[in-house]
């Protein structure tokens, strides 16, 4: 059986994946405009500055949506079943997705508060989200 | 400007078939098209395919041409997903409103469920996530419209059965179309007890995987010809994109669909309450929810209502996807989308044996790719 994908950085993700490795979520702000975005791209793709910057996240954010899946889409998932697919809102306004781990999938619910942790894939780390830890 | 109509229509048998090939249904579904369109192979001078899984090609509309002995003045290939085939019947309209081309043959076909290995197709079809920041996270399609299904339910009060009866819907026109690939009744029961896939998308929430083809010809209204069948008037068509991954979607609640449907609706000079009967694309129960609001057809929160009380069955408020759709009659790829086309030519040339919807004289046709991602709309009307 072949592993769960690890993803393979290109000129445009370089910077974030490294990061990743340190366990640091980074998201570029644009010194034009201001916006900030996610995914990693070569320009800001509000006003199309290629005057970005890197900036690290807190850690926090919100589930936006998400779905408990039954059906992998490839073997390499299927050991996981049933995970957690969710789109998460991170509190510097940007979205990801990721798989929210560490809890039960039946206690996942819309606006449920969550915090970044690092999975590893191979030689990468790759950001996921777990319930706030209590406390 | 010329007037574009539709003058040839076909889909090959649909389901699963042993012994087909991706051009072998391309060549059937365009030998019938074109003989639908009382045409010879030397008319066609513009051909426009879309894209295949069993034989992908970088050039597949050159593959195909030279498959079929075709030399035309116009050839491309398309690839825009679900929305390709409205996306191709705009491009071919665009060809023979500018006087670029007189017969536009519109083709498409795959045998995803035989010629690809168990379990081929969906993953081929994950792909659509993107490499670095969607696939890593095992997403699949449905799993992706599974996230707007949770969202439109916890914001609008949409429920399972609402989504289950879109299915028995389709799964009801099947049943009058002896072509379907699957004819067998389900209840909304069966719906709600079949296996989950992706939360709260249950295997009969999701569209079939099926071989197939299916082509149409475009012509310009001068261009001749003896015409055995009705023609049918291409009266308005639109776009519109917002992303191509569901992570990037900047709305979970309204998508391109409205843009390409308001636009469709304008150059035709009609509003969605003119429509006799539509064919929208139906990937998922919750893709033909989302398309049903988002377009207009029904006020936010009130499309799920509707469907369960039959707004969507011959008969009813708005006939929708009246040969069974993708759930039911029937998805081959690029074909998939296509069937729509074809069956809403039927409709409007009223030989939709069994399943007529009365006097049908406006059809919308609606095809959606990627993660809602692409929506192209056509408002197609009986000459
Ligand atoms: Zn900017």
């Amino acid at each position: 059986m072949t592993g769960k994908p690890v993803p393979v950085a290109n000129p445009d993700s370089a910077v974030f994946w490294e990061a990743c490795n340190e366990k640091r979520f980074l998201i570029q702000s644009c010194n034009s405009c201001g916006e900030k975005q996610f995914y990693p791209r070569a320009l800001c793709k509000s006003c199309h500055s290629k005057d970005l910057e890197w900036q690290e996240v807190s850690g926090r954010g919100k589930v936006k949506t998400f779905t408990v899946v039954n059906h992998a889409p490839s073997p390499a998932f299927k050991a996981d079943l049933p995970y957690v697919l969710a789109l998460i809102d991170l509190e510097e306004g940007v979205r990801a997705m990721m798989n929210i781990l560490d809890c039960d999938v039946a206690d996942v619910h819309i606006g449920m508060d969550v915090e970044l942790t690092f999975e590893r894939r191979g030689k990468q780390y790759i950001p996921q989200a777990k319930p706030v830890s209590k406390g | 400007m010329k007037k574009a109509i539709i003058t040839g229509a076909y889909d090959t048998d649909v389901g699963e078939l042993p012994g087909s090939s991706c051009m072998g249904l391309h060549a059937d579904a365009a030998l019938g098209a074109i003989a639908d369109a009382g045409l010879n192979k030397s008319d066609i001078d513009g051909v426009l395919c879309a894209y295949s899984f069993t034989e992908p090609h970088l050039m597949l509309s050159s593959v195909f041409c030279e498959y079929m002995g075709l030399q035309p003045k116009f050839n491309a290939a398309i690839v825009v997903g679900g929305a390709t085939a409205c996306i191709m019947v705009m491009q071919a309209a665009s060809l023979v409103e500018s006087g670029q081309c007189r017969n536009v043959l519109v083709v498409t076909g795959d045998n995803r469920l035989t010629g690809m290995a168990k379990g081929g197709a969906v993953a081929t079809l994950a792909k659509v996530g993107h490499g670095q920041f969607e696939h890593p996270y095992g997403m699949s399609v449905p799993a992706a419209y599974a996230l707007v299904a949770t969202h439109y339910m916890n914001e609008y009060g949409v429920t399972s059965e609402q989504l289950a009866s879109i299915s028995v819907t389709a799964r009801e026109h099947a049943m009058m179309n002896s072509k379907a690939h699957r004819q067998t009744p389900i209840t909304i029961e069966d719906v709600l007890n079949s296996r989950m896939i992706a939360s709260p998308l249950h295997v009969l929430d999701c569209c079939l995987i099926s071989d197939g083809g299916a082509a149409i010809v475009v012509s310009a209204a001068d261009s001749g010809g003896d015409r055995p069948k009705t023609s049918i008037e291409i009266m308005g068509t639109g776009q519109g994109h917002t992303h191509e991954h569901i992570m990037a979607a900047p709305s979970l609640s309204d998508f391109g669909c409205k843009q390409a449907a308001r636009t469709a609706f304008e150059r035709a000079g009609v509003t969605a309450k003119d429509i006799d009967v539509a064919e929208i694309y139906d990937s998922f129960t919750i893709t033909l929810l989302v398309e049903l609001e988002s377009i207009g057809f029904f006020e936010r929160g009130e499309a799920g209502p509707a469907c369960l009380d039959g707004a969507l069955k011959i008969g009813g408020r708005l006939p929708c996807n009246t040969h069974g759709g993708l759930m039911s009659y029937g998805h081959s790829g690029a074909a998939g989308g296509m069937f729509h086309v074809v069956e809403a030519v039927r409709q409007l040339r009223h030989e939709a044996e069994g399943r007529q919807v009365e006097d049908s004289q406006l059809a919308f046709v609606h095809g959606d790719g990627g993660i809602l991602s692409a929506h192209c709309s056509l408002v197609l009307g009986r000459v």
